[in-house]
């Protein structure tokens, strides 16, 4: 038996219960991608943008699929999609990519979503938080679904967190679809701090108007597997998107992010930065790419991935990439993988610090450029701290969860 | 203090010193002095434990403890410092958390709490006065955008930091224009104690007319061919070296 063939099974005996659980606006599409799933089945990693996860062998194991009910604390601007006040049909699965399986799994199965929206010209003064904590006795998988819709005008800052709770083995499939109407500003942070028991497959997609700006900060603190996937349609003119990821591995952690940028009108800007430290025996791999329609003329794109391997057994796997159709614009990408600077060492070990903390103040200090970009100042100070503590190995418990044991 | 027996050591596969042996008393300064190539770096970099240099022989004992054995950093605790030739910019710490891990590691290793947020900028402030280094340095990454006399200035600074008995001042005149020379030398100076001990690795006298040697040495080919005092490095500014070697036939 494949992998797929145990969800095939399971949707066939659970697609009802499922459905009963859910809502009209995710159900209507619920059938279909499955029948999406059922045809392709997992990717190999033949398959170019798989090319690094092996999604077979992460969704081999025989999971229980979790259908708890989101709870939400009240609270404005988030609601559960069946609540919501603002009818989601024009959006939910609307911008992810249907012929994607992780994407068409986590739509076949995921019973509860929840729907962001901030209203036009309005500006949520404090961001809007979600803290996901995966818990549970034994193996569970976790159909996460998010939809953030910023209406024309409107301003917000969203931090999504990834936690697990419980020392169990989780998979997790998530899928975050955001709309950002014109002149609308968005700051979404998603800061994974999980367990090496966990896998996570991760896939965002961005949609900008004209005129507005996104900024996306992906930050891998711990995990097992991470793969995150990050697709942005920039299809007004004059918009803006920032990526940024910060990733750091070690033990036989595998992280995994792929990106792209399609500038589909003209006079856009994007500037995308990606830093790894890989350390142990741990596998990093980045793919981004950049691809220029032919009418995006005059766009301007900066695409950074930076990479220490802090160990001689640790990997790293980059794949910068530029798809140009546009001839009057201005496209940079640029790929580093570089080992610890022993001069830089010696330099400290000679003033008297010892090895192992030199070590970490060098990966800490590489780090820093990423964390040096979160805008929200209060969350760019405790990840400070918190990344200096995951080089210092001190993370293996979060100090400011009630619920970590 | 130091005391330094036939000792041999090689970068790669190529030999550069070849039995050098030298003995530094507390509170003495000694000069080295030498052509191009001629291992004074070598020298200063075994002393301090470079992982890039290998002895091959010889033994060097600090304060009657087997150096050889130590780490780089444990060799800094025991009181060994030197002022690099070329500062290594360290891109993204900065130049006050540095210097409060040196001096933390150092006070651990001593068995002292590490120092107050407070009482460390305080002391940072006053050593900062003795070389006259700027503030605005200090907040900036380790040595990076560092003018060649800053960063000497620099390793001035970080000596009277964490107080070495034992120094070595690696070409630290090397880039330096008169003034910023006479401020470092007189900084050096100024942090002596009566027990300090120097090797001071120059090509000029002008450093040696402000740190008096009481010892001077030629270092050619692997080997210390001449030893004398003060007055030897100013022959060598008149003569150059090739008399030694001639003498050496």
């Amino acid at each position: 038996m494949t992998s797929e063939q145990q969800y095939i099974e399971l949707y066939s005996e659970a697609s009802e219960l499922i459905k009963s659980k859910s809502c009209n606006v995710m159900n209507a599409v619920r059938d279909e991608a499955f029948g999406i799933f059922r045809q392709t089945g997992f990717p190999s990693k033949k398959v170019e943008r798989y090319k690094y996860t092996d999604v077979d062998a992460a969704f081999a194991p025989n999971y229980g699929i979790s259908l708890s009910p989101l709870t939400i604390k009240p609270s404005a601007y988030i609601y559960n999609l069946k609540d919501a006040p603002v009818d989601a049909t024009p959006y939910y699965h609307q911008i992810a990519d249907h012929a994607d399986a992780i994407t068409a799994l986590n739509t076949a199965l995921v019973h509860d979503a929840l729907f962001i929206h901030v209203p036009r010209n309005q500006r949520a003064e404090d961001p809007i938080v979600v803290d996901y904590w995966l818990r549970g006795t034994a193996a569970t998988m976790m159909n996460r679904r998010i939809l953030i819709v910023i209406e024309q005008g409107a301003e917000a800052t969203v931090i999504i967190t990834d936690h697990a709770a419980d020392k169990q083995r989780f998979l997790t499939t998530q899928v975050i679809e955001v709309f950002c109407h014109d002149n609308a500003h968005l700051d979404l942070y998603e800061i994974e701090e999980t367990t090496p028991l966990c896998s996570r497959f991760s896939n965002v997609y961005i949609h900008q108007g004209r005129d507005c700006s996104v900024k996306h900060n992906s930050i891998t603190l711990t995990g097992g597997q991470t793969r995150n996937l990050c697709d942005v349609y920039l299809q007004g003119e004059n918009s803006d998107i920032t990526l940024n990821g910060c990733a750091i591995g070690s033990g036989t952690q595998r992280i995994d992010n792929n990106t792209l940028i399609r500038h589909e009108a003209p006079h856009c800007t994007s500037q995308e930065l990606y830093k790894y430290v890989v350390d142990d025996k741990s596998v990093g791999a980045f793919a981004g790419k950049i691809y220029v329609a032919p009418n995006a003329q005059h766009i301007t794109s900066q695409e950074t991935n930076a990479n220490l391997c802090a160990s001689p057994e640790a990997r790293m796997y980059t794949q910068p990439m530029l798809e140009i159709y546009a001839d009057d614009v201005k496209c940079a990408h640029g790929s580093t993988v570089g080992v610890m600077d022993e001069s830089a060492l010696f330099y400290m070990r000679q003033r008297g610090i010892p090895e192992p903390e030199a070590r970490t103040l060098l990966k800490n200090a590489f780090m820093g450029q990423v964390i040096d970009q979160i805008k929200f100042e209060p969350l760019r100070q405790k990840l400070y701290v918190k990344v200096e503590k995951r080089f210092r190995g001190q993370l293996d418990k979060c100090d400011d969860c009630r619920l970590c044991k | 203090m130091l005391k330094i027996e036939n000792l041999h050591a090689k970068v790669g596969d190529k030999e550069i010193l070849k039995g050098v042996s030298l003995t530094i008393n507390d509170g003495e300064i000694h000069a080295l002095m030498g052509t191009n190539g001629a291992g004074k770096s070598t020298l200063s970099n075994v002393i301090v434990g470079n992982p890039s240099y290998e002895v091959t022989e010889g033994s060097i004992t600090f304060n009657a403890q087997d150096l050889l054995a130590m780490s780089p950093e444990e060799r800094a605790h025991a009181g060994i410092f030197m002022s690099f030739q070329a500062p290594i910019e360290i891109p993204g710490v900065s130049m006050t958390n540095f210097m409060r891990a040196a001096v933390n590691a150092r006070r651990e290793a001593q068995g002292k709490e590490p120092l107050k947020s407070t009482d460390f900028l305080k002391i940072m402030r006053e050593k900062r006065k003795l070389v006259e280094i700027d503030q605005k340095l200090m907040n900036r990454s380790v040595n990076e955008g560092f003018s060649g006399g800053e960063r000497k200035r620099n390793e001035i600074f970080q000596m009277a930091m964490l107080e070495p008995t034992f120094c070595i001042l690696d070409e630290t005149d090397s880039g330096l224009d008169v003034d910023a020379l006479r401020i470092v030398a007189e900084g050096f100076n100024k942090l002596r104690t009566a027990e300090t001990s120097a090797v001071v690795i120059t090509h000029y006298q002008r450093l040696l007319d402000y740190i008096r040697p009481d010892f001077v040495h030629v270092l050619i080919d692997g080997h210390i061919v001449k030893s004398g005092t003060a007055e030897l490095a100013q022959q060598i500014e008149e003569k150059g070296f090739d008399w030694i070697k001639e003498e050496l036939g």
